[in-house]
């Protein structure tokens, strides 16, 4: 049981880079894949304040904050200088590498015995989940995990509201419509440029929020911590939009949520019963490419039965 | 009033691909004036249009709208003053938008986009009117993502979005050459209803001898970056789809007596 709360509570965290990873390839239509570091500098710049002694839901928010200097310097490189949009990312991942061991001064911060956002979260739910051991269908549940748990599914809904509605007015149409289509959108007086480096700064800004939960909530930043994420949020992303069809902004933005969830209990179930932790990156990508080929191999594949049908 | 003065660009210049593609282009447009740009392929009727939207920078040369110098402007500046209608009918609308929302974008075209709602009853219940008067049953699918339509109803709402907010100069390009005959004849048909309504300043860029004839007030003719012919007033009216023909033909003819004369010239002195 305690794996099954874990697995949900990081899926939880992990929803806002599913946001993020969202809002750069769904909505801006922009490979990103600075979030590989941005995470890391989310989860290492909170880190460092929670143990200076900052209030961790500021630290939390200095993280956000982090994370949109990167994006918005991503969205710079790629519309300022003209470099391509997948390069840009990956400068920037590799720079941010040495700015987290900067920021961090060493590659790991213990946050054990620091107050954290989790914490914060347990004393201010604590009224409606009580102090002992909380009994879910048989199984005994510790009183913090269940609040930090439900602490973290009210942020991630809180996000993705609020992420619904940014996208829902004048400047959120504007910048869907400049990732669908820049041309329409200058002729219509935007300027789309501007749109994507405020859009990728918030895609990493969210990122780097999920980073500086997900360090908190696991007790410890890493500098290591971020490899693979932005394909991790891809897949679910690509989870979530099988969830829930081709259906509108708001049920997609859910799917990304439920991915989220849905693929960290995945994989706490795979490595329970005994799938290597070394193999879990090639299962990811594994995952991902498969997510990718198939609808077009399942098209093939219906044509060629209809053509066999029709002769 | 538009004013083009001199207006000159070379594509790849000091290339072997160098390419004039407006060779001094001067033009005045009165307030409330229709005209019609033909030309030849590669003549630069679509790179004098482009010049003045801001697609690209001029190399030399003025473009003054109702007296601002716009020629330095970026092009989503220009938006503010100028409405556009693409060759593509792809290209006007975001497809994975519903039509209200393709239409809320174009009601703040050139305004601030602050955070406030896209979408209000007030906007929606404009919009199914003003949608309403393209006569194609539209207003009722105001959520239909707009990438679902067919191309001639999403040029009609390009149409619609390029002038919701009365633009100083209206900018078509080729905007019926990708549509069935039957969809061109209607979004002509809507253009000129639109243009003597709001007694639009236009310019629009045709392939086609029947619609130049057909709408506006003036008929601009292109070759080789310049200004052919310019028709208005009596010679306009007089114009039919023939006479550019021969225009067009006599062009060509002294193209390829140049070349003839000049291939002369080299044989007898070289």
């Amino acid at each position: 049981m305690t794996l099954l709360v874990g697995a949900l509570t990081i899926g939880l965290a992990l929803a806002l880079l599913a946001l993020g990873v969202y809002l750069a390839f769904r909505v801006l239509d922009f490979p990103d894949i600075t979030p590989d570091g941005s995470i890391t500098l989310g989860a290492a710049v909170s880190a460092q304040l929670v143990v200076s002694g900052w209030n961790p839901a500021l630290a939390t928010c200095a993280g956000f904050l982090a994370g949109c200097v990167a994006g918005a310097i991503t969205g710079l490189l790629h519309t300022r200088l003209a470099i391509n949009g997948l390069l840009s990312g990956i400068l920037v991942m590799t720079a941010l590498y040495s700015v987290n061991l900067h920021v961090m001064g060493r590659s790991n911060i213990p946050l054990l015995g620091a107050r954290t956002v989790p914490d914060q979260l347990a004393e201010l739910l604590a009224p409606l989940t009580g102090r002992d051991d909380l009994d879910v269908l048989g199984w005994r549940v510790p009183a913090h995990d269940a609040a930090v748990l439900l602490g973290f599914l009210g942020l991630s809904i809180a996000t993705a509201i609020a992420l619904l509605w940014f996208l829902r007015t004048r400047r959120g149409t504007a910048m869907r419509a400049s990732g669908g289509n820049a041309g329409m959108m200058r002729a219509l007086g935007v300027d789309v440029d501007r749109q994507i480096v405020l859009g990728l700064a918030l895609a990493n800004g969210l990122a780097a929020t999920a980073g500086a939960l997900l360090a908190q909530y696991q007790g410890f930043a890493d500098v290591q911590m971020g490899i693979g994420m932005v394909v991790w949020g891809l897949a679910s992303v690509i989870i979530g939009e099988a969830l829930v069809g081709g259906a509108s902004l708001g049920m997609l933005l859910a799917g990304a949520l439920m991915g989220s969830v849905l693929f960290r209990l995945m994989v706490a179930i795979a490595l329970r019963f005994g799938l290597d932790p070394n193999d879990l990156k090639i299962v990811t990508a594994t995952f991902v490419l498969l997510a990718l080929v198939a609808p077009r191999w399942m098209r093939s594949w219906k044509a060629a039965r209809g053509a066999k049908g029709a002769g | 009033m538009l004013a083009l003065h001199g207006l000159r660009k070379t594509f790849h210049a000091r290339t072997p691909n160098e390419v004039r593609a407006l060779d001094g282009v001067s033009l005045r447009l009165a307030d409330g004036e229709f005209a019609t740009v033909i030309g030849t392929n590669g003549s630069g009727k679509s790179t004098l249009l482009n010049a003045v939207a801001g697609t690209f920078l001029c190399d030399e040369g003025r473009i003054e709208l109702d007296g601002a110098e716009m020629g330095r402007w970026p092009e989503h500046k220009r938006a503010a003053l100028v409405g556009r209608v693409f060759q593509n009918p792809l290209g006007g609308t975001a497809p994975q938008m519903t039509i209200a929302e393709n239409m809320a974008l174009a009601s703040r075209r050139g305004l601030s986009r602050g955070l406030a709602p896209a979408l209000t009853k007030a906007l929606r219940a404009e919009i199914a009117e003003r949608v309403a008067t393209l006569r194609m049953n539209l207003e009722s699918r105001l959520d239909t993502p707009i990438g679902t339509l067919s191309g001639g109803q999403r040029q009609a709402l390009t149409l619609l979005m390029a002038t919701w907010l009365r633009p100083r100069l209206l900018l078509l390009d080729e905007h019926t050459a990708a549509l069935d005959p039957k969809s061109a004849d209607q979004i002509v048909r809507i253009t000129a209803e639109i243009v003597a309504r709001d007694r639009l300043t236009t310019l629009m860029v045709t392939h086609s001898m029947q619609q130049a004839s057909q709408l506006g007030t003036r008929i601009l003719m292109m070759h080789r970056g310049r200004l052919a012919h310019d028709l208005s007033g009596d010679e306009r009216a007089r114009t039919r789809p023939d006479d550019l023909l021969a225009r067009f033909d006599a062009l060509r003819r002294r193209d390829q007596m140049d070349e003839g004369v000049a291939a002369m010239l080299r044989r007898q002195h070289v």
